[in-house]
């Protein structure tokens, strides 16, 4: 069974600005509710599913940090106010699962859907999840994205935390994939390898192990992305993955390639492998 | 392909192990009293199922390196991982060379310290001790857990708000399906904080009272804290020992609203109809449902209707446990897995406490005493979260 990739699409602000969301977000009420991490990552499932007439099985978010914006808003004032009147509206749009969850509403989809919070390594592990429904055949098109967004106190508190001491940039996004098990294109989301907290050593074994999976040699690919080429222009984030599989799919694209393994990390803690072939 | 149930562990306001828990259902002795843990203007005024142990009591109890700072969602999901994990004899099984994973769920993640750090940091943003904020994000009491047992053949989270810890189980079994791992500790933990307490009660939906699942005069829930999980392996294992196997899941989104069900229970009925029908089950060969039963008008509506419509009028015993323990969030899809598997274990039904009336739209009269000596051979668990993520685990003896 083949995962194919039948469309991608990204908002980084920083990469690619933002499109105008009341284009994607009909209801103007449910629209000023929702926060940019929000919009960001409806629009961009939205826009990913829009001319393939697919109604996904299953929908499946990734995000690190969640609905940041929210959470905040509702801690200030839940601070400010003594416990006292709130508003229940940032509590509500603060859980982690409202982009999967609107979508779901937005499309009236009542099937599969979750939503993994696991820092570096979450919008992998959605993938992960994403290819085992397609291939058990629970479901043949999965709807796969991640979101994250920065605020100021996301990015004065990373910074304090030495998130960008080695002169990473901080960013945001959005990025979801539609993954089908029918031949849709070209291109393939042929396996993925994780490795928790490996030492240097182990790292390479477990690379080692991945391309032997998948009867290759580092030799047969022909397009390596690792943060160093991606994220200057994307900025880092913990669920920057997505966007290294959208830019990496676009290279392929350009250079002709037929196969590309992406590393991932997030600070050096837990890495990923993700292997994409061109038919 | 099997997936057998092979430990069981546990910590709630009834007892910090689950043999504790089932001592505490089998007296009706809940665990709902008011707030110690920290200040707060709810305190006295909303009952909460809350741990009396402290950080730093449970930090001596687990033997970790005093001095330390790690979320109270941390430190419980260490408690009943742990528990789970010596259940199943994994420490003593590392000849077998298993890949083990630990999947977590949980809605607030390090939220306890976080809402400090903050504090602080909102009157200076150089004020706020880091320590306080580095624990913040949902994966950070995953690894944490993760580490304490070392696992680390993979490791993730889940949030789908209250049915985190159900979505863990499943996902854990599908791993282990696709010979991705051949074990996996699988379930939800979360900590009671001023934000959940605070947003559930800006909702309007947290009693002042004690929570009174099913009954007619139900005006909300009760926050609860605590962690569940349970060990999932494949039965080609070499030792496993199993009290009973997965043999339903389902995981839907209503797409109704954001927070709340449908009233005629659409969502509850399609997750329930689901799972039994990836067990292969009927209606009838369901012997206990350990319902959401959170307490609040809306959810009890929704879910009596959907089990009315599923079992018509052959209906399984059911009940909440949620007016023992309050609600977990994230952690009751895990703690009530556990409490399913216990039912099975050993042939029990759980008293539903505070319920007088029945919900007049639906008429359903839950189980009120502490059955013992049933043949419950098929239990299911249901729990449904905000943005409509509703799923339902069904265990089985054969």
């Amino acid at each position: 069974m083949n995962a194919y990739i039948t469309s991608s699409r990204l908002i980084n602000p920083g990469f690619s600005g933002e499109p105008d969301y009341k284009a994607f977000i009909a209801d103007p009420i449910a629209g000023r509710r929702m926060s940019r991490a929000v919009k960001m990552g409806v629009a961009a499932a939205l826009q990913c599913l829009s001319g393939t007439e697919t109604i996904p099985d299953a929908i499946i978010t990734a995000t690190g940090l969640g609905c940041l914006g929210d959470t905040e808003k509702f801690l200030k004032i839940l601070i400010e106010n003594g416990e006292d009147l709130l508003n229940p509206t940032p509590f509500i749009q603060s859980t982690f699962n409202t982009v999967g969850a609107q979508i779901a509403i937005i499309l009236k989809n009542m099937n599969y859907n979750n939503t993994y919070v696991h820092r570096g390594t979450a919008f992998e592990s959605a993938l992960l999840d994403g290819m085992m429904k397609l291939s058990e055949g629970e479901a043949k098109n999965v709807l796969v994205g991640s979101y994250e967004e920065l605020t100021d106190t996301s990015l004065a508190v990373q910074s304090r935390l030495g998130f960008y001491r080695k002169g990473n940039k901080a960013g945001e996004g959005a990025a979801f994939f539609l993954l089908s098990s029918e031949k849709t294109s070209d291109y393939i989301l042929k396996d993925l390898a994780f490795a928790f907290r490996p030492s240097e050593e182990a790292l390479q074994e477990k690379l080692q192990a991945f391309l032997a999976k998948n009867n290759l040699n580092e030799e047969d690919i022909d397009i390596r992305l690792s943060g160093e080429n991606y994220k200057h222009l994307s900025g880092d984030y913990q669920t920057v993955s997505s966007f290294a599989l959208w830019f990496g799919m676009r290279e392929m694209e350009e250079r002709n390639a037929h196969r590309m393994l992406i590393h991932n990390h997030f600070l050096n803690i837990n890495h990923t492998f993700i292997l994409v072939e061109r038919e | 392909m099997r997936i057998l149930i092979t430990g069981i562990g546990s910590i709630s306001s009834i007892g910090q192990t689950s043999g504790e828990a089932l001592h505490a259902m089998s007296g009706k002795h809940s665990g709902i009293s008011s707030l110690s843990l920290f200040e707060s203007r709810y305190k006295g005024n909303l009952p909460v199922g809350e741990i009396k142990k402290s950080n730093k009591e449970l930090t001596e109890i687990l033997d970790l390196t005093p001095g330390r700072t790690y979320s109270r969602t941390a430190l419980l999901g260490m408690f009943a991982a742990k528990a789970a994990f010596e259940d199943a004899g994994l420490s003593r099984r590392k000849d077998e060379k298993l890949r083990i994973g630990f999947i977590s769920g949980t809605s607030v993640g390090g939220m306890d310290l976080s809402e400090n750090f903050y504090a602080d940091y909102l009157s200076k943003p150089s004020k706020g001790r880091l320590r306080e904020v580095v624990s913040h994000d949902c994966g950070d009491s995953t690894e944490r857990i993760a580490s304490y047992l070392g696992i680390d053949d993979y490791i993730t989270t889940i949030s789908t708000a209250c049915s985190s810890g159900a979505n863990a189980v499943m996902i854990g079994a599908q791993l282990i399906r696709h010979n991705f791992l051949d074990c996996v500790i699988a379930g939800g933990t979360d900590a009671l904080c001023k934000f959940t307490l605070n947003g559930f009660a800006s909702l309007k939906i947290t009693d002042e009272k004690t929570c009174r699942p099913f009954d007619e005069s139900r005006a909300g829930l009760n926050l609860g804290e605590g962690a569940g999980y349970i060990v999932l392996e494949k039965e080609t294992n070499r030792y496993p020992e199993s009290y009973c196997r997965l043999a339903g899941y389902a995981n839907i989104c209503e797409a109704f609203h954001q927070t709340a069900s449908s009233p005629e229970g659409n969502g509850a009925f399609l997750s329930m109809q689901k799972a039994l029908q990836t067990g292969n089950l009927a209606p009838e060969q369901i012997d206990y449902i350990n319902l959401h039963g959170t307490g609040t008008p809306n959810n009890d509506l929704a879910e009596g209707n959907a089990i009315k419509r599923l079992f018509g009028k052959k209906i399984p015993y059911f009940s909440s446990t949620k007016a023992f323990t309050g609600h977990t969030l994230g952690a009751c899809g895990g703690i009530e897995a556990v409490f399913s598997v216990l039912a099975i274990r050993d042939g029990l039904v759980f008293p539903n406490l505070n319920f007088k009336n029945p919900v007049p739209e639906h008429g359903l009269i839950p189980e009120t005493n502490f059955l013992e000596n049933k043949e419950i051979n098929v239990a299911l668990s249901n729990s449904f979260g905000f943005g409509g993520n509703m799923s339902t685990l069904i265990f089985s003896k054969r």
